[in-house]
């Protein structure tokens, strides 16, 4: 079976995830080739074991984001096995346009898959969990983290293809980013706080124990509506972003529905919260039932003398 | 200019989820609401409409019950409503980009607005399809769209943040949280929704012939139980669950 991954790039580097997703292919069997839009990546991507083949696609149009563009360049170097991405609203975007102009479908965001390509991924916004099967060739994505990385040592030949294709979506400015911080869909461990930091200001705090343990500040929707000063980027939830680190910290978060959609599925969740009775507590495996002006300082020394 | 809104009704995202027989039990689903992302779609389809006049057309795909979201999308100003009425659940991503392509056709709509993805299936894969289906530019996670001399500027997020992005029609915008707040409709929009007659078609009747789907459902199941966490009272535990978080988690 073919199989081709859509390299995910972050800047100008290869994104971590695409190793995940050799891994992946790696457990499914099958020859893995890699596409690498605009060709960024293409010697790290050479590099990751079980690689057999990189094809770094160079053109004017990979120089901004234009999925119909891109996928046109690409589709055509897409075998009829399985072709898949990352599950980055980019990664989706592209994974779609490809599927429809290969005609087959396309199943986004999977947590789990296996070699007779039963598919896994979670519905209603983690209330519920599907398990499909495609009969012949699809696309799919999967979800960043969901899977064992490849390791280096590969040595795959680079191809370079020139090709480009009329770009319709044309960028006019760009608006520089609301902070230099990472970002939560990015972070293996995030920090979110909510109503209950009482005032933006509060969320120093959060940066402070986040600077020590390299991770990402989030927010509730609460906390993103009351304060202009908290962006909707920061927003975790059913309509902010879904989020899956290995350490979820919820401060002054009461654990809505909605917020839980967002980040129910990371490993270990802790929760700083003065309500014991806070539903947070429900999904959390360590809870902590303290006001966060206790409990946040305390964190932060434990953590820096680690 | 013809506006299309493309609307999908889903569980309210405060409904419980019961899984029955192997798929979500859709019957014991309390309240439908039309999906959280689509009604910023539907608020900068009236923006749009309000700025460069035109038609506003609300398309969905879904059985009797979502006409209700129709006559709600009209009562706050949509002209015209179009029903696919068909049973999407077990519906692979082709057949569902198929039918609604057609149904954008049929309005004659050049400009198509829609959710990011839908709250049930939490996909993201209606609108890219649907544009490429059309031959229509694509602008994914928008969060505002206005009109520029002949064309559409929209606010779209890409990993590296935000930027202003201009298109011209036939265009698609999958839409993230807007900027704005959304409209409620009014008593007189309500009365006037009443009378409005929404369309109502078959895939067939679209010429859409659907084929098998290429996804087979294999079963719904409840997300995996999580053991019961530990609680700990007070600020003094916070040392313990430090430690626990590096012995017993293995995350720091
Ligand atoms: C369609 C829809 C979509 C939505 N999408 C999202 C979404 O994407 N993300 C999201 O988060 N929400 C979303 N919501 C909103 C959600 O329903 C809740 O309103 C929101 O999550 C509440 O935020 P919060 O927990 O910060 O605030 P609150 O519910 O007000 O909770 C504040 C918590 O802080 C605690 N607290 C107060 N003071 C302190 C203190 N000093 N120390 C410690 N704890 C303290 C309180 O005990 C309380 O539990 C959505 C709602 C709808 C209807
Ligand atoms: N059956 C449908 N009827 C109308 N619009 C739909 C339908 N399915 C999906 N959409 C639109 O496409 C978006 C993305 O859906 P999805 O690809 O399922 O995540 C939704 O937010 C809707 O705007």
């Amino acid at each position: 079976m073919d199989i081709t991954i859509i390299a995910e790039s972050n800047g100008n580097e290869l994104h971590p995830v695409t190793s995940q997703l050799v891994g992946a292919a790696s457990t499914l069997g099958g020859t893995v080739t890699v596409l690498c839009p605009g060709g960024i990546g293409e010697k790290e991507a050479s590099e990751i074991s079980g690689v057999a083949k990189v094809v770094s696609l160079k053109g004017d149009c990979f120089s901004s984001f234009d999925s119909g563009a891109w996928s046109h360049v690409m589709t055509p170097h897409c075998g009829d096995g399985i072709v898949m991405g990352s599950s980055s609203p980019s990664g989706r975007e592209l994974a779609a346009q490809i599927a429809s102009k290969m005609g087959v479908p396309v199943v986004q965001d999977l947590t789990g898959i296996d070699n007779g390509l039963m598919m896994t991924r979670s519905i209603y916004s983690g209330k519920a969990v599907e398990t499909s099967n495609a009969s012949g060739s699809c696309v799919i994505t999967l979800r960043q983290n969901a899977f064992e990385a490849a390791s280096l040592g590969g040595s795959a030949e680079v191809v370079t293809v020139d090709s480009s294709s009329e770009v319709s979506v044309a960028v006019k400015e760009a608006i520089a980013k609301a902070g230099e911080r990472l970002d939560v869909s990015e972070a293996d461990i995030i920090i979110s706080g909510g109503r209950g930091m009482g005032d933006p200001a509060n969320f120093s705090h959060l940066n402070e124990v986040a600077d020590i343990i390299g991770a990402a500040v989030g927010a509730s929707r609460a906390a993103v509506d009351s304060w202009d000063e908290i962006p909707h980027s920061m927003q975790v939830g059913q309509t902010g972003k879904t989020v899956n680190p290995s350490l979820y910290i919820a401060v002054g978060i009461s654990g809505a529905i909605q917020h839980l959609a967002g980040m129910r599925s990371s490993k270990y969740i802790v929760a700083i919260n003065k309500d014991p009775d806070a539903p947070i507590f429900g999904v959390a495996d360590y809870g902590i039932v303290a006001t966060w002006e206790e409990a946040l300082p305390s964190l932060r020394d434990e953590l820096a003398n680690l | 200019m013809t506006i299309a809104v493309l609307l999908k009704q889903v569980p309210d995202t405060t409904a419980k989820i019961a899984v029955s027989g192997g798929r979500v039990d859709q019957s014991s689903v309390a309240k439908w609401s039309t999906s959280p992302y689509d009604e910023y779609a539907l608020e900068y389809a009236l923006q749009l409409k309000e700025a460069g006049g035109g038609d506003l057309v609300a398309i969905t795909c879904g059985p009797a019950r979502s006409s209700k979201m129709l006559t709600d999308a009209a009562a706050v100003g949509v002209d015209s409503m179009l029903h696919v009425v068909a049973d999407t659940s077990e519906m692979d991503s082709t057949q569902i980009q198929s039918i609604l392509a057609a149904a954008i056709k049929h309005c004659g709509a050049e400009i198509i607005l829609c959710g990011k993805q839908a709250a049930d299936t939490n996909s993201g894969s209606t609108g890219p399809g649907v544009a490429s289906l059309l031959g229509a530019s694509c602008v994914g996670m928008v969060s505002e769209v206005g009109i520029e001399g002949d064309g559409f500027i929209a606010q779209r997020g890409i990993s590296s943040g935000d930027e202003r992005v201009v298109v011209s029609k036939p265009c698609l915008f999958t839409f993230d949280k807007g900027l704005t707040e959304l409209r409620r409709p009014n008593v007189k929009g309500i009365m006037m929704a009443k009378k409005k007659v929404i369309e109502s078609v078959s895939a067939g009747d679209l010429g859409v012939d659907l084929g098998e789907s290429g996804v087979k459902i294999n079963s719904h199941a409840p997300p995996p139980e999580k053991p019961p966490g530990q609680k700990f009272e007070g600020a003094e535990s916070v040392p313990t669950v430090v430690a626990k978080l590096r012995e017993e988690a293995n995350v720091i």
